[in-house]
């Protein structure tokens, strides 16, 4: 067991095993990623300010909080998204195993082979859904023909789409439905078999079916991979999450056991958020 | 009640009044393919396509005007396409922000604005009164130079309109810049380049000014890129200033020709890739 250490803040109520959410499998806790010290800068505008947590390993860990409290910038700083844009930059350390990611030596294409991210929108790409996985596989693996069909097969079946594209791999992965799309978006993340997945409100621009089958989806692929999901819908993180980070105004408020956040917040703020009155 | 009325009436009236104005341009635009059917259809005949053009008073065609036309626009294009596309690529992707691009993309626009006269005149003093007189190659260099900062242009412009999630997503699966550029960002953009490219080239296509200084003209069939070279635009102004009536009426030929061939590449370009230009 590697919990926390220095400076992290432990997650509330002591933490443990014992007090896991109902439902979640009592594997061993591991630490998947961890922050200490984290902060996150857009220009001058301090975004995130001095998060320490761990995201374990083979759980759902939630970030809920009003619009604007850092949690899409938190999650888009696990896998250095913000390398693309010049003013953004982020101090600290976020651990992986036992190195810092944000060190400029990182490679960051195998980063983010390993910690993977889907995004709000689904954001198929231009070519048939068959490409649309292999697109990112072949980035890192050089497969055969037949190793590449049967990843394709293994990611849309993870991603509970198998059955339905299964005759129409050729076909363009934009014709596709939303709740479709996204699963193909989630299917294409796995495909390249990362250790951590990176969800960025993911159903936001689905409608209450879709939802639901990426919710389920969800619940299972955490035995092979390390979730974090932001989500606006607090139903959703008490849903899926094992783990939940409450944030606002840039800090981590609260972070522990779902079922504790949600039930007995130690903090007011986080009480006011969960009940509906603030936020 | 009024100010209903009022309403519907200053409708009625802003309706009139475009309407109006969409009548002028368009009677222009009817009656100058009036012409240029009545008077060029006559001509079209397989001589035109087949014989050279004459001296007066003998009977000819436009095939050497034809064939250079073709020879130097689709040389032009094939030079000044991926040129064109490898900047916009650069300026939309890698130079959004940077010196260089604002630099290139400065540039690239006093070039798009240039009058294509300009543009001659330029290759006549670098290239033809230097090297050897008027050929080919120096008509290739200037219609290059006209169709590049268009494709630079529309390429740019249309890898802008990929969405950045795009852009992310490609990126957040490991892939290298060049990857993501090649294997998404332009292929998204793909209908909206091959579109810019095709207009460009319908746009060279009628150039004169450029071609007047450069390739010149050559009444004989010519396919020495190194020496004068017949085509279409050059041919017609010749003929079309000329007291002989057989020559007025192969320019008409030409001119009904070049309506046509760029007619053609417009409707080509809106109708290959309707469905995904939506």
């Amino acid at each position: 067991m590697n919990l926390p250490t220095n400076g992290a803040r432990s997650v509330s109520g002591g933490l443990p095993r014992h007090t896991l959410a109902q439902g979640s499998a009592p594997a061993p806790l591991s630490v998947a990623l961890g922050l200490r010290d984290f902060n996150f800068y857009y220009g001058k505008f301090h975004a995130i300010k001095n998060v320490s947590m761990d995201i374990f390993r083979n759980h759902v860990t939630a970030f809920i909080g009003p619009s604007g409290c850092g949690k899409s910038t938190l999650l888009r700083a696990l896998n250095r998204m913000y390398d693309l844009y010049p003013d953004q930059r982020a101090e600290g350390q976020l651990l992986f195993h036992g190195d810092n990611l944000l060190d400029r030596s990182v490679d960051l294409l195998d980063l983010r082979a390993r910690i993977g991210m889907v995004f709000q929108k689904p954001t198929p790409f231009p070519m048939s859904i068959y490409d649309n996985i292999a697109f990112g596989v072949r980035m890192h693996e050089n497969l055969s023909r037949a190793e590449m069909d049967e990843r394709v097969e293994w990611a849309l079946s993870k991603a509970a789409l198998w059955g339905e594209v299964k005759g129409i791999l050729g076909r363009n992965g934009a014709t596709l439905s939303g709740g479709q799309q996204q699963r193909l978006c989630i299917a294409r993340g796995i495909a390249v078999k990362p250790e951590v997945l990176l969800l960025d409100e993911p159903t936001s621009a689905l409608d209450p079916i879709s939802t639901a089958r990426i919710e389920e989806l969800v619940t299972e692929l955490k035995s092979e991979f390390t979730i974090a999901i932001v989500t606006h819908n607090m139903q959703q993180a008490a849903r899926v999450s094992d783990y939940t980070a409450y944030m606002y105004l840039g800090e981590l408020v609260e972070y522990g056991v779902t079922s504790q956040i949600f039930l007995k917040p130690a903090k007011k703020e986080t009480e006011d958020y969960i009940t509906g009155r603030f936020g | 009640m009024n100010i209903r009325l009022r309403r519907r009436m200053v409708n009625v009236l802003a309706l009139s009044a475009s309407l109006a104005a969409m009548a002028f341009g368009l009677a222009w635009l009817v009656s100058i393919l009036w012409n240029v059917i009545s008077l060029g259809i006559g001509g079209i005949s397989v001589s035109l396509f087949t014989l050279e053009t004459p001296p007066p008073g003998a009977s000819g065609g436009l095939g050497n005007a034809i064939v250079g036309s073709v020879i130097m626009v689709g040389l032009a294009t094939l030079i000044g396409t991926p040129i064109g596309i490898l900047a916009g690529i650069y300026l939309a992707e890698y130079g959004r922000r940077s010196w260089l691009g604002s630099v290139t993309r400065f540039v690239n626009d006093m070039l798009l604005s240039a009058p294509s006269i300009v543009i001659g005149l330029f290759v006549y003093a670098i290239v033809v009164a230097r090297f050897g007189g008027f050929s080919g190659w120096a008509g290739v260099l200037a219609l290059t130079l006209l169709l590049l900062p268009v494709v630079v242009r529309t390429t740019e412009n249309m890898l802008l309109l990929v969405p950045n999630s795009l852009r992310e997503a490609a990126i957040a699966l490991g892939a290298p810049r060049y990857r993501v550029i090649s294997g998404v960002t332009l292929r998204a953009a793909r209908a909206g380049v091959i579109t810019g490219v095709l207009l460009a080239l319908a746009r060279i296509s009628g150039e004169t000014a450029p071609l007047l200084f450069t390739s010149l003209s050559n009444q004989f069939w010519s396919f020495k890129m190194s020496e004068p070279m017949a085509n279409l635009p050059v041919t017609i102004f010749k003929f079309a200033m000329s007291p002989f009536e057989d020559w007025q009426r192969l320019a008409w030929a030409g001119v009904f020709l070049i309506t046509l061939g760029v007619l053609l590449l417009n409707i080509l370009a809106r109708t290959l890739f309707k469905d995904e230009l939506k």
